[in-house]
């Protein structure tokens, strides 16, 4: 009854292929803007925004980059931990050598970096196809953990192999390093994950997109079709390493504060997957949703049984929630294979009939 | 949608020709020696019994295979083998025998898809849209619309090509060969698994292309009736050899065709 | 100049300059090389009957070591005092846990997915390997354990053979573990080709609509082929628990029957004997000869450069079938 698009034609292709034609969801859309703007950093307190908010936003963005080259591109990849390790050390290095240049600018930059590394990881996908493509990934997880290991000029000489994020500034006010407050972080991450995302959407709606979803739906007709195969791929890995690149930079710089050799190890890779294969291979919106549950899922699992009176020891909470993220894919799998976005879809058509069934 | 270039031949002239080519795969011979063309702006048909190889005929002009033996020559450029890339770009598109679209795509974005050689604002632009990306789609979605208008596939154009019933599903197909603008179309079995309905359809497209567009046809197919009603000239392949070559009425009559087709051991 | 000579020359001058030592460290590698062979043929099996890439193969190597270890400590708990009864009991428990385990992935993953994209399964296992490891973790705890191997009879100590100007020790529980892996692969070899259930197997890899047809019980066989295939895996997890430990750790060292897979193939037993061996000596060769050049601990990615080196000349592995496209 509310959710209709009675009365609202398109009179241009332009205005046909926005992403959101239909007037409620651009409403929709502006609300949640405006709450993630504004209500969030004047009334969310400092825990709300730090290991909910901030850690949410940048999983999103890893989960964006992993879907734009497993969900879109059809390309396994079990090496995002290791990408999002590239940007973090290559912001880190980056920002201690060139300690004058805007932070912002080295955390977009570093992205770069792991971009050129993951068209170096993504070279065997010229021969290779599938799972074993898959393998050349993991080969990346497994050699760019023990560089950031062995490579003692990454960490900068440090002798504990960790690195510890200095205090940078913009505009006087402290966003990066120990003095630097949750809202403004908060507000940093959520404009470069948004502008990001508009990115992201935007490249999946034009011809980029296409041939992605060409390549991995039948990649030998896209080939016939003129597609070239190998730059599409390459680029695949490009864009998807950027993104997670950043979120790794973000990791470090704005979340953390630091890191330690094991803090981009393949469960992260693990931890990502799973939150594309939940919220929906091949969906923005899915990376978003899925990002929420199995992040989210741990720290509920925490707080509400406290709340209740039969609070959890945190250790049984994180077996518990791995249980539930195990059970979810499965489930999720059996139901509704394309994830937690397709469930909204469906749930956004009920909406568009309601009160009547069909 | 614009009239096929085709460079400098004529309509008549030879736009491919195929010679001596040989294809096997380890001990199995596809194809052995064979030589045919195929001129600009005719429809040609290729038939034979099943496993004659004429699907990989198409293959090998397509640049999917590399025979082992031959040249293939097209718009006056002879080689060895086609490249897939090179095939596209120099005109030729082709619909498959199992219908090899992109399923989980809408029939628009797959015959969108199909605009991408043609598409050249770059990854830059790509990444705000709005703007000279966005002007650029448009551009190409006119042109796409007017396919599906052609194709009457209007109704349908937002669907996920997946759940489509199979004989739209070819239809699409051929909407998406169509939108590469191809000086030279390749139709693997286009009419199969269609009822007389369909098939009357599908025939009045291929020859509408082939009139309004001038587009030069290659068509596999087993209904008889649609070869000798459409095709120009027929080339008839058996076991990986071909045994005879002619307009429909002459290959009708031909006794080693008839012979192929009845089955006579030889 | 001076890199060339140390990665083409040096090492093989080492290798002859130490010939004891060079046949320890081909001992190490072999019998790594073993332990890699079963995990990868747990994968193969699997594989080979349900074209399911199981992920969770090397959660359950170690899930079953965990079962066993805890069900030991419960039963010596509770009053069965003898060690050696007590191990094999619990051995026995575990049997069936893993038959469990069996079924309950067919009934609770396999069945709802049949005809599904193989890339589904997969990440169905991959929810397995989620959802076993906080099991693993809630039901064991996530400390390390200690294999039981006394209890079970197993070796311990070496055995010193002077040999080549100085001597080889090899560890009496290595011999065992080639050994047992010897009959294992040898039994399922004959099982898979001789009998009629491994007919059967080898029909629902092929085509599993066209195994229905003929009448085949689909549930069945891949209740056999799991069970096996954890039967395998506790073997392994046995095995490895008793050179080192018992932990979690294994699960992803378990990740390396990937390279093993890609050079003996998918569906290739003696592919993944002759893989593992490759990847295992290959393994130990690079990081003790080469490794000093680059620093330790290349063990961690040698093995994954080493396949996607053969797969980038053999897209198909050492074994496996040439995949002709047809369109």
């Amino acid at each position: 009854m509310f959710y209709r698009e009675a009365g609202q034609f398109k009179t241009s292709y332009a205005s046909d292929e926005a992403v959101f034609p239909i007037r409620q969801d651009k409403i929709g859309i502006i609300v949640i803007l405006l709450v993630a703007f504004v209500a969030i950093p004047l009334f969310g307190n400092g825990f709300l925004l730090q290991a909910v908010m901030i850690p949410f936003l940048i999983y999103t963005l890893a989960t964006i980059g992993l879907n734009l080259l497993t969900g879109y591109t059809g390309l396994l990849s079990l090496g995002t931990g290791a990408f999002m390790g590239v940007g973090a050390y290559a912001c880190y290095k980056l920002a201690t050598v060139f300690p004058e240049v805007n932070i912002l600018v080295w955390i977009l930059a570093s992205g770069f970096v792991a971009a050129a590394v993951g068209v170096f990881f993504g070279l065997p996908s010229l021969r290779i196809k599938g799972f074993y493509l898959a393998i050349a990934t993991l080969a990346a997880q497994f050699f760019l953990q023990w560089c950031f290991v062995r490579i003692p000029w990454l960490v900068n000489y440090n002798i504990s192999n960790a690195i510890e994020v200095p205090t940078r500034t913009l505009f006087g006010i402290a966003v990066v390093g120990p003095t630097a407050s949750p809202q403004v972080r908060y507000l940093i991450v959520l404009t470069i994950v948004v502008v990001m995302t508009w990115i992201a959407s935007n490249i999946v709606r034009g011809r980029i997109g296409r041939m992605w979803m060409a390549v991995r739906d039948m990649d030998i007709a896209a080939e016939l079709m003129g597609i070239r195969l190998l730059p599409t791929k390459l680029l695949a890995f490009a864009v998807s390493s950027f993104y997670c690149g950043v979120a790794g930079a973000m990791m470090v710089f704005l979340w953390y504060g630091g890191a330690e050799a094991d803090t981009f190890n393949i469960n992260q890779s693990f931890f990502v997957l799973s939150m594309v294969i939940i919220g929906g291979l091949g969906s923005l919106l899915g990376s978003y949703l899925g990002a929420a549950l199995i992040f989210i899922l741990p720290i509920l699992l925490r707080l509400v049984p406290a709340e209740l009176g039969m609070p959890l020891h945190p250790a049984t909470a994180e077996h518990l929630s791995f249980i539930i993220v195990g059970a979810l894919i499965i489930l999720f799998l059996i139901v509704e294979p394309h994830g937690l976005a397709r469930l909204w879809q469906l749930a956004k058509q009920k909406l568009r009939v309601w009160p009547y069934p069909y | 949608m614009r009239a096929p270039s085709g460079a400098g031949i004529a309509a008549g002239d030879v736009l491919l020709a195929v010679e001596g080519v040989s294809l096997a795969f380890g001990g199995v011979k596809a194809i052995t020696g064979v030589s045919f063309d195929i001129r600009k702006g005719e429809i040609r048909a290729i038939i034979g019994p099943n496993g004659a190889g004429k699907t990989s005929m198409l293959n090998v002009i397509n640049g999917f295979y590399h025979p082992q033996a031959g040249r293939i020559t097209f718009k006056g450029t002879t080689r060895k083998a086609m490249r897939p890339h090179a095939a596209a770009a120099g005109g030729i598109a082709r619909t498959f025998q199992n219908v090899a679209l992109f399923k989980s795509m809408t029939t628009l974005d797959n015959i969108m898809a199909a605009r991408a050689l043609k598409m050249h604002k770059s990854f830059f632009w790509q990444i705000f849209r709005y703007g000279p990306a966005l002007r650029e789609e448009v551009e190409h979605r006119k042109t796409v619309e007017e396919i599906i208008d052609f194709l009457e596939i209007e109704h349908i154009r937002r669907i996920p090509v997946g759940k489509l019933p199979y004989g739209l599903q070819k239809r699409v197909e051929l909407g998406r060969a169509l939108a590469m603008e191809p000086d030279l179309l390749l139709l693997d079995e286009p009419m199969a698994g269609m009822n007389l309905e369909e098939k009357e359809d599908m025939s009045r497209f291929v020859i509408d292309v082939n009139n309004q567009y001038g587009t030069t046809i290659a068509l596999i197919e087993h209904d008889m009736g649609v070869v000798m009603d459409l095709s120009d000239r027929v080339v008839v392949l058996d076991h990986g050899c071909k045994i005879a070559d002619g307009t429909p009425n002459e290959v009708k009559k031909d006794q080693a065709v008839i012979d192929a087709y009845l089955g006579i051991a030889h | 100049m001076s890199l060339l000579y140390k990665i083409f020359f040096t090492p093989f001058v080492q290798m002859a300059a130490a010939p004891d030592l060079l046949v320890q460290t081909l001992w190490e590698g072999l019998v790594a090389g073993v332990l890699y062979a079963l995990i990868a043929l747990g994968f193969v099996l699997i594989f080979k009957a349900s074209g399911v890439f199981n992920f969770a193969q090397g959660i359950m190597v170690v899930f079953g070591a965990l079962t066993l270890v805890g069900l030991y400590d419960l039963l010596t708990q509770y009053g069965l005092s003898i060690p050696a009864v007590a191990a094999f009991v619990a051995l026995g428990l575990t049997i069936a846990v893993m038959f469990l385990l069996a079924f309950g992935v067919e009934l609770m993953i396999l069945r709802p997915l049949v005809n599904q994209p193989d890339i589904i399964l997969f990440m169905a296992t991959f929810g397995l390997t989620y959802f076993l490891i906080g099991l693993g973790e809630l039901v064991f705890g996530g400390n390390p354990k200690i294999m039981i191997s006394e209890q079970l009879y197993l070796p311990r100590g070496a055995v010193d053979l002077k040999m080549l100007g100085g001597f080889v020790s090899l560890q009496k529980i290595d011999i065992a573990a080639a050994i047992i892996a010897s009959i294992m692969v040898a039994g399922l070899a004959v099982f898979f080709s001789k009998t009629r259930i491994g007919r059967a197997l080898r029909a629902v890899a092929d085509s599993h609509k066209a195994a229905l047809a003929v009448g085949i019980s689909l549930e069945q066989i891949w209740v056999i082929v799991w069970f096996t295939s954890g039967l395998v895996a506790l073997v392994t997890g046995i095995m490895w628990g008793a050179r080192s430990e018992v932990s979690f750790a294994l699960q992803i060292i378990a990740l390396r029957a990937l390279p093993v897979l890609i050079l003996g193939g998918f569906t290739s037993i003696p592919g993944a004997i002759v893989g593992g061996l490759i990847i295992g000596i290959g393994e130990k060769l690079g990081e003790f000869y080469w490794g000093p050049l680059l620093g330790s601990g290349i063990e961690s990615w040698l093995a994954y450069f080493i396949a996607l080196a053969f797969l980038l000349f053999r897209p198909q592995g050492l074994f496996g079938e040439k995949i002709i496209e047809r369109v």
